[in-house]
């Protein structure tokens, strides 16, 4: 048992409870605060996995920016009472959960033959080295040869940023 | 170091309990979680079978990924809101006047 294995149970485990939490709790507020705890959770996870930037943009740009616009909509709704309402009858949520649990095991044995099969590995199961990327290397890649996908992703958020102005736009012409 | 499978195991189950929440919440925006949660585990997955391939391109898309959940958290958070004012709820059952 190295440090490594007992670093992954731990932050596995908070994510794995976070993420039960999110899907369990009554209340959206008390959600969004599981739903960061199981980013923080991952952002460990990534630091395991030698990817350093990405923990850092985790925290940042989910833990951060994407999690308050959670918040602040769900506050700006005020739905404390409203979202108790209306949830799944026992026997529907009973069927929800048994296809889940089919979907977990099918994925599970979808990650372990694949790679344990020579003939469909498309990773082996040991790691190649104890690499770790740093950011140079990342932006390099980024801006030589993923010129084009990182400034149609550009365009994307110029999109969502026009659409989410006439959306909201229009949905007050209507009020008034 | 430790074996990939444990982070795809774990990516696979972070994903199941993503989809079990879209299937038993009725909330909108619990919904919306329950897809970043879904987008996280396959960026798990990514960064897992980057550092197996000992390549830095699954890094790359993990941020792509990113780009695009911002967008369409933004994009479904002011949906959700003009329904809101529209409809004084988010509870999807309620809101089904594209029903065919």
């Amino acid at each position: 048992m190295t440090a490594e294995h007992i670093f992954f149970f731990i932050f596995g485990g908070v994510s794995l409870i976070g993420a039960i939490s999110v899907i369990s709790f009554r209340h959206p507020i008390y959600s969004a605060l599981a739903l960061i705890v199981t980013f923080f959770a991952q952002a460990g996870l990534f630091v395991l996995l030698g990817a350093h930037f990405v923990a850092a943009v985790q925290v940042i740009v989910y833990a951060g920016a994407i999690m308050v616009l959670f918040l602040f909509v769900i506050m700006l709704l005020n739905l404390g009472t409203l979202s108790l309402k209306g949830a799944l009858s026992g026997k529907l949520k009973g069927v929800a959960i048994l296809l889940g649990i089919l979907l977990a095991i099918e994925g599970i044995y979808i990650a372990v033959t694949t790679l344990n099969n020579p003939n469909t590995a498309v990773a082996s199961s040991e790691v190649a080295a104890d690499t770790s990327y740093s950011i140079e290397e990342i932006g390099e890649l980024l801006f030589k040869d993923y010129l084009l996908p990182f400034e149609v992703t550009s365009l994307i958020l110029l999109a969502a940023l026009i659409g989410v102005i006439v959306l909201v736009k229009r949905g007050n012409q209507q009020e008034n | 170091m430790l074996s990939i499978e444990y982070y795809l195991i774990l990516s696979a189950l972070l994903f199941t309990i993503g989809v079990i929440g879209v299937l038993i919440r009725r909330n909108a925006i619990i919904i919306f979680m329950c897809i970043e949660l879904m987008l996280n585990a396959a960026n798990l997955a990514f960064v897992a079978i980057s550092r197996s391939l000992g390549q830095v391109e699954g890094q790359l898309f993990v941020f792509f990924v990113m780009a695009v959940a911002a967008a369409e958290v933004a994009i479904g958070l002011a949906i959700i809101v003009s329904v809101f004012k529209h409809r004084e709820t988010i509870n999807v059952d309620e809101i089904n006047s594209l029903k065919g």
